[in-house]
């Protein structure tokens, strides 16, 4: 089973996609020639060419916009988002007009647009480049959101996303782009439906939910948790939208306490969405609140502090302290 | 780099056409002098213009039939009007004065074309074979759409301003691959199929190559699309998005901006210092001036550009001059912010009254077909508030459906609450106190 990154696993998955169906293709901003600034599209135009691996224009409405039509007209364009914050000048677009194309033409018009937009702090940068503005989109009906945590799902995610007849946004991980793991090319396994969670962690005392750039995050934590006798179980939620809260109301059933981890701002974030849906189905299954763990109420703030804005290991420690002091 | 940058002179463009086209342009003003005009407010056509080659292969019957939209949708729209005052619709966008713009562009369009209108295209919408009162869905309120863009190749109305016109782009994109995948899947077809071809074209010499190409191949019939938006519209990010889009991968696109003077109450110069055409030639294609009362000189240009993009070209911009004579929408009240002389002065170039004149003098149309069409106006009116009154109106249930392609387990979850809380209404209402039910 070969060993790759999760930049090369998406470039993989892309290349699956681009050869599979000839009506694929990739749009956005320094994606060719240059392959990204990631690289994660590095040697597709060389081997796809320029009309399927396309160098647009710098404008994320026309990206978007223009996927659309080329989605109208049978086509299914991948368009990058540069960087997280960068995806505003788009947001009309996949709001407006994306997510409710299907809806408001009764089903006759399809719109299966792929959007990837890499997302995310720890990694040192200036601003609009490190958001995390997944609630965002998440509270638009209408879109999927999916985010891989590991090669694995990164590469078959990417695949699944661009088949899918709905418009999906893979929010990547980019503090993860280079980590490694297996990929299995020729079966998904247990990735084979990409909206549902996976236990990465079996435990029998607390969940703690997690997806994208936090699940080693999590698992770092449960690992020093256990040292204090802890058992954590630990969710990758991988969908974002829709999410699959069975499987999070069944490890809380098991566990009785939940914390939800995310780098977003925790207010009127994905986090709460849980807490709520938790306490609606499994209330008395709790032995305590469910506590988000996220980002304060304030822009991304500069580089040289994000280190104490961004949920850590010590973070979800004290939640989880704080969990089991009921 | 050494990457040859295309200039800004448009030289595909066959000289003698291209010279008048600017030759109508040249004022620099708002004024609306400096633009294409086959016909004169009198009714006058101009027959020494190099555009009035295509209007002259027209039939007696096809003018005709324009005069007749143009009839037909005036009527129309002054029905849905009268609709929306006796609240049978929540709003309603009037036409009134943009006939001859969007007959004239609507029937320039060929079936293969795909069109993508604002929410006033109505007569484009007649041009493109819609039932009118299903244009009336949407301002019902019981629908978001009404017809099926798939087969009458006119898109659903887009209500947030110019965002249809990227898509209207990206769908030009895809038109243009489809001619180069078709043209590959030919190519790889040829060796194989080469006598096969020759003995068929020599059975049937009128069959053009979309007769022998597989089922199911990208079409080869060129097309165009056609992006409709306004004055308004054209200070949206989203249209000098597109035209840079168009213009970059020469995408066979004509932008059609209706300058009807008015964004509600905004005048057109707070849209623009310059005449809107002269910006396509900032972009890199032509743009054209055309009298948007002049439903032949609308014709002929939007023909030309049409054709010019099918050919592979590139993009177009056609501004259609015109005014709108009514209200923005039944909410607006035009009173408040233009005067009535301007409103006069504009009614004088009234295109439906410019077309008659036109029409008699060459004694194509007399007072019987004029009657005729009155007629059958004021039948299509009824028609349309019948079929109004008589729409269904749509369950919140069916609003669940088409939220997403595929199956959601949301959609699902809530779509069963809702079925479970309506239910428990229905037991109260046919219970007649059913004992122990609640």
């Amino acid at each position: 089973m070969p060993t790759m990154t999760i930049a090369k696993a998406i470039n993989a998955g892309l290349r699956a996609a681009l050869g599979q169906d000839e009506t694929v293709m990739l749009m956005g901003e320094d994606i060719g020639t240059l392959g990204g600034v990631y690289r994660v599209t590095e040697g597709l135009k060389a081997d796809f060419g320029g009309e399927r691996v396309i160098d647009s224009p710098l404008a994320e409405s026309g990206i978007i916009g223009t996927s659309i039509g080329l989605a109208l007209r049978g086509y299914r364009p991948v368009a990058e988002i540069q960087f997280d914050g960068f995806v505003f000048p788009g947001f009309n677009q996949i709001t407006t007009q994306l997510a409710k194309m299907h809806s408001r033409s009764k089903g006759q018009l399809t719109v299966p647009v792929t959007i990837r937009i890499p997302y995310g702090g720890g990694i040192g940068s200036i601003e609009h480049h490190s958001e995390s503005p997944e609630a965002l989109f998440a509270h638009t009906a209408g879109l999927r959101i999916v985010t891989p945590s590991n090669p694995h799902d990164a590469y078959w995610m990417t695949q699944q996303a661009i088949a899918c007849e709905d418009p999906v946004i893979i929010f990547e991980p980019k503090r993860r782009y280079w980590l490694k793991g297996e990929v299995d090319t020729e079966d998904p396994g247990a990735s084979a439906d990409p909206f549902r969670a996976h236990v990465v962690r079996e435990g029998t005392d607390a969940t703690v939910v997690v997806y994208g750039p936090l699940v080693p995050v999590a698992l770092a934590a449960a690992e020093a948790s256990a040292e204090d006798g802890r058992s954590i179980e630990v969710i990758d939620l991988r969908s974002i939208s829709p999410i699959d809260f069975d499987a999070v109301v069944a490890s809380v059933e098991k566990t009785g306490r939940l914390i939800v981890a995310h780098e977003a701002p925790t207010f009127g974030g994905i986090g709460g969405e849980i807490a709520s849906r938790v306490s609606e189905r499994a209330f008395l299954a709790l032995e305590a609140p469910v506590i988000r763990v996220g980002g304060f109420h304030m822009p991304y703030p500069v580089a040289k502090v994000e280190e104490h804005y961004l949920p850590d290991i010590d973070r979800i420690l004290e939640a989880l302290d704080r969990a089991f002091a009921y | 780099m050494g990457v040859e940058l295309p200039t800004t002179e448009f030289s595909d463009i066959p000289d003698e056409l291209w010279l008048e086209l600017e030759s109508h342009a040249h004022d620099g003003a708002q004024g609306h002098a400096g633009q294409v005009q086959l016909l004169d407010e009198e009714g006058r056509f101009k027959s020494e213009s190099k555009l009035a080659q295509s209007i002259s292969t027209l039939s007696e019957d096809s003018l005709r039939g324009m005069y007749r939209d143009m009839a037909m949708i005036r009527r129309f729209d002054t029905e849905a009007t009268a609709l929306q005052r006796q609240g049978q619709l929540a709003l309603w966008v009037p036409l009134r004065g943009q006939e001859a713009a969007q007959i004239g562009s609507g029937t320039a369009t060929l079936a293969q074309d795909y069109v993508f209108p604002t929410y006033r295209e109505h007569g484009v919408a007649l041009t493109r074979g819609i039932d009118l009162a299903d244009l009336l869905r949407l301002f019902r309120g019981i629908s978001n759409g009404g017809w099926d863009p798939r087969i009458t190749g006119f898109h659903l109305y887009t209500l947030v301003l110019a965002a249809q016109v990227p898509h209207a782009v990206g769908y030009a994109m895809g038109m243009q691959r489809d001619a180069a995948r078709a043209a590959a899947q030919t190519a790889t077809a040829q060796g194989a199929a080469a006598q096969t071809a020759t003995a068929q074209a020599a059975a049937a010499p009128g069959a053009g190559p979309s007769a022998t190409a597989d089922a199911g191949a990208p079409s080869a019939e060129p097309g165009a699309v056609v992006a409709y938006f306004g004055d308004g519209a054209s200070s949206e990010g989203d249209v000098h998005e597109s035209m840079v889009f168009a213009a970059s991968f020469k995408a066979p696109v004509v932008f059609f901006c209706q300058n009807n003077q008015w964004a509600i109450s905004v005048p057109s110069e707070v849209q623009s210092r310059i005449p809107l055409f002269n910006r396509a030639k900032g972009y890199g294609f032509p743009g054209v001036r055309v009298d948007g009362n002049d439903v032949l000189a609308v014709r002929a240009v939007t023909e030309w550009a049409l054709e010019r993009a099918r050919s592979g070209k590139g993009p177009v911009l056609i501004e259609a001059y015109t005014y709108r004579q009514g209200a923005h929408t039944t909410a607006d009240d035009p009173t408040k912010y233009r005067l009535s002389d301007e409103e006069q002065s504009w009614v004088a170039k009234d295109p439906l009254s410019r077309f008659e004149k036109y029409l008699r003098a060459e004694g194509i149309a007399d007072d019987a077909f004029f009657a005729r069409v009155a007629a059958e106006g004021d039948a299509v009116a009824a028609k349309a508030r019948a079929d109004v009154l008589d729409f269904v109106a749509p369950s919140l249930e069916d609003s669940f459906r088409n939220v997403y392609a595929e199956p959601h387990p949301l959609i699902a979850e809530e779509l069963a609450w809702h079925r479970e809380y309506e239910a428990g209404f229905a037991d109260e209402n046919s219970g007649s106190a059913q004992e122990g039910g609640h």
